[in-house]
C-alpha cells in the first residue's frame, strides 16, 4: 500500500508539471485561448459568416478603388494592373495572416487603461500569448482570402518566366511578410505600455504599411522608400521579392539577392520586437483598479 | 436651446480630454495622407485634369479627406456605439423619460464632437500636407465660410445616418452587422478612397446622388471653388435635403421603436 502511495505521490508532480520551455508554453497557451474564442465565435454561426463577409468586402473595396483608377489609366507608376495586383495580393495575404495571428495586440492600450492587464500578469502563462490570442477573430480570414484571391488573379494573368528561385521565393515571401508584420504588431503593443491611448500610431504602421505596399515603390518619394527599407523594413514583406519575380529594377539600386533576405529580416524584426516587448512589460505600472 | 448648447459644449470638451489619442490620430491621418497623396500624384501624372481636378486640387482633395475623416465620421464610430449599448442594456428607457428630445440631444453632442475633431484632427494634417505638397487654399474668406457651412451640413447628414444605424439595435440587439455595412458605404461612397468624379458611368451618378457624398465630396468641391453662386445653393440644398429626409426617417423609426420598448417593458 505504502509503495502505491509513494509511487502516486512520486509520479504526480512530474506528470502535472512537465518542464516545458517558455516558447512551447506560450504557443500551447495561445492555442488554448484561440480554441476557446473559436468555440465562442461558432456559437453564433450566422453572425460569424456575416462578419467574415464584411471583413472580406471591407478589404475588397481597396482593390475596387485600384481597378477604378485603372479605368482611367493603363499604368500607375510604370506598373500595369496585374503587376499591382501581385503587390496588392502579396501584401494583403501577408498582412492578413499577421492580423489574424497577432491583430489583437492593438487592444493592449485599452487593457492597460482599464487595469484588466493585471489579470493576465498573475496567470502562469506568457503575457504575450494571452494578449495576442485575446478575442481571436476568425473573421479576419476574410482579409486573407481576399488577398489570396487577388494574388491568384495576378499569378494567372501575369506572364512570368518561372525559375526554381522564383517558385521558392513566392511562399517564402508571404510567410516572411506575415512574420515581419507580426513583429510590427508586437512592437506596437510594446509602445502601448508607454502611450496607453495611442493605438492609432500602431495602425499607421500596420494598416498604413499594408496600404503602402499595395502600390509600387516607384510611386513614392525616395526618402519614404529608404525609410521602409532600412528603418521599418516593410520593403522586405513584398516589394523586393515581387520586383524579383517580375524581373523589375529595385529601388535604391539594391543588389539582386536582397529579395531572398526576407526570412533573415523577419528574424531580426522578431528579436527587436521581443526586446521592445520585454522592456515595455518591465516598465508597466498598474493603474491599481 | 440653451440646454443643447451645453450638451454640444460637453461633446467638445469630452473629446478634448484625450490629448494623446488626438496626437496619435493626427499622426495616423498624416501617414495615410502621405501614402494617398503619392498614389494620387502617380494617377494625375498619367492623366492631368482627371475628374476636372488638376494635380494640386487632387492633392488638396486627399488632405481634405484626412482632415474631415473624423469630423464627418466617414468610417462610422462615435456616439452610435454608445446609443446601441444603451438600447441593448435597456438604459434607453431612462433616456426616454427625460424631458429632452432624444434625437436633438445626441445631435448636439455630436456637433460638439465634430467641432473638436475639425480643430484637433483637421488642421495639423492639413498644414503638414501643405508643407510637403503644393496644395490650393481658398483665397477669399467667403470660400472658407462656404466650406465650413458645407462641413456643418455634412456632419448633420453623417449624424442622421448613424442615428438610423443605432436605432436598428432596437430590432437586431446587436448593431455590429449594420455598423459594418454603414462603415463600408461611408468609406466608398463618401469619396474617401477615390473622388466620386472618377467613378465611371452609372456607378458615378448613383454615388454622387447618395447621401454619403455630402460627407466629403461636396465640402471638398466647395473648398476647391467648384461650386459658386447658384451652384453653391444647389449643393447646400442637396445636403440639407438629405439631412432633413434622414432626420425625419430617424424620428419615424424612433417613434415606432419606442412603442416597442413600452411593449417589452423596457
Amino acid at each position: 500500500m505504502a509503495e502505491v502511495v509513494d509511487a502516486v505521490v512520486g509520479d504526480a508532480p512530474d506528470a502535472v508539471f512537465v518542464p516545458r520551455s517558455r516558447v512551447v508554453e506560450g504557443v500551447r497557451a495561445y492555442g488554448l485561448i484561440v480554441a476557446m474564442w473559436l468555440r465562442s465565435t461558432m456559437a453564433y454561426r450566422a453572425s460569424f459568416v456575416m462578419m467574415a463577409l464584411g471583413n472580406f468586402a471591407a478589404t475588397a473595396f481597396d482593390f475596387v478603388t485600384i481597378v477604378l483608377m485603372f479605368s482611367h489609366v493603363d499604368v500607375l507608376g510604370g506598373f500595369t494592373l496585374p503587376e499591382i495586383a501581385l503587390l496588392y495580393g502579396s501584401a494583403g495575404t501577408a498582412f492578413g495572416l499577421a492580423d489574424l495571428l497577432m491583430g489583437s495586440m492593438d487592444r493592449l492600450g485599452q487593457r492597460v487603461r482599464d487595469g484588466t492587464l493585471d489579470t493576465l500578469l498573475v496567470r502562469p502563462v506568457p503575457v504575450i500569448a494571452q494578449v495576442a490570442a485575446d478575442r481571436f477573430a476568425l473573421r479576419r480570414l476574410g482579409r486573407v482570402s481576399q488577398g489570396l484571391l487577388v494574388f491568384g488573379y495576378a499569378l494567372v494573368t501575369l506572364d512570368i518566366e518561372w525559375t526554381v528561385a522564383k517558385v521558392v521565393l513566392v511562399p517564402l515571401m508571404v510567410l516572411s511578410g506575415a512574420a515581419i508584420f507580426s513583429a510590427v504588431f508586437v512592437a506596437g503593443g510594446a509602445f502601448q505600455f508607454v502611450a496607453q491611448d495611442a493605438s492609432q500610431v500602431q495602425n499607421s504602421f500596420t494598416y498604413g504599411g499594408a496600404t503602402l505596399l499595395q502600390y509600387p515603390p516607384s510611386v513614392f518619394a525616395t526618402d519614404l522608400v529608404r525609410g521602409v527599407t532600412f528603418v521599418v523594413p516593410l520593403a522586405f514583406v513584398n516589394w523586393l521579392p515581387c520586383l524579383y519575380v517580375l524581373g523589375r529594377d529595385y529601388p535604391l539600386g539594391l543588389p539582386d539577392w536582397v529579395a531572398f533576405l526576407s526570412p533573415l529580416v523577419a528574424g531580426v524584426c522578431w528579436v527587436g520586437a521581443g526586446l521592445a516587448w520585454r522592456a515595455g512589460l518591465r516598465a508597466y505600472r498598474s493603474t491599481g483598479s | 436651446m440653451r440646454l443643447y448648447a451645453v450638451v454640444a459644449a460637453g461633446g467638445f470638451r469630452r473629446y478634448a480630454t484625450y490629448r494623446i489619442e488626438t496626437a496619435a490620430g493626427v499622426f495616423t491621418n498624416t501617414v495615410f495622407g502621405f501614402i494617398l497623396a503619392y498614389t494620387y500624384a502617380a494617377l494625375w501624372d498619367e492623366r492631368p485634369q482627371l475628374g476636372g481636378y488638376d494635380m494640386s486640387q487632387a492633392l488638396t482633395y486627399v488632405w481634405l479627406g484626412q482632415a474631415l475623416l473624423m469630423t464627418c465620421v466617414m468610417m462610422g464610430g462615435g456616439f452610435e456605439n454608445e446609443l446601441i449599448e444603451r438600447i441593448r442594456t435597456g438604459d434607453i428607457a431612462v433616456d426616454l423619460y427625460r424631458p429632452v428630445d432624444l434625437q436633438l440631444w445626441w445631435l448636439a453632442g455630436d456637433l460638439g464632437r465634430a467641432a473638436f475633431h475639425l480643430l484637433g484632427r483637421g488642421i495639423v494634417p492639413m498644414v503638414l500636407g501643405s508643407l510637403a505638397f503644393d496644395l490650393v487654399m481658398p483665397a477669399s474668406p467667403g470660400t472658407w465660410v462656404a466650406f465650413l457651412v458645407a462641413v456643418a451640413l455634412g456632419v448633420v447628414v453623417s449624424f442622421a445616418l448613424r442615428y438610423l444605424v443605432a436605432l436598428s439595435a432596437f430590432w437586431l440587439m446587436d448593431g455590429a452587422g449594420v455598423a459594418q455595412m454603414s462603415f463600408l458605404a461611408g468609406m466608398f461612397f463618401s469619396g474617401m478612397l477615390l473622388p466620386l468624379n472618377l467613378f465611371p458611368g452609372l456607378l458615378g451618378e448613383v454615388a454622387r446622388a447618395l447621401p454619403w457624398s455630402a460627407l466629403l465630396q461636396v465640402p471638398a468641391d466647395v473648398f476647391l471653388g467648384k461650386h459658386t453662386g447658384w451652384g453653391l445653393v444647389r449643393v447646400y440644398a442637396f445636403q440639407a435635403g438629405w439631412a432633413l429626409v434622414l432626420l425625419l426617417a430617424g424620428r419615424l423609426v424612433q417613434s415606432v421603436a419606442t412603442r416597442r420598448v413600452v411593449v417589452q417593458g423596457g
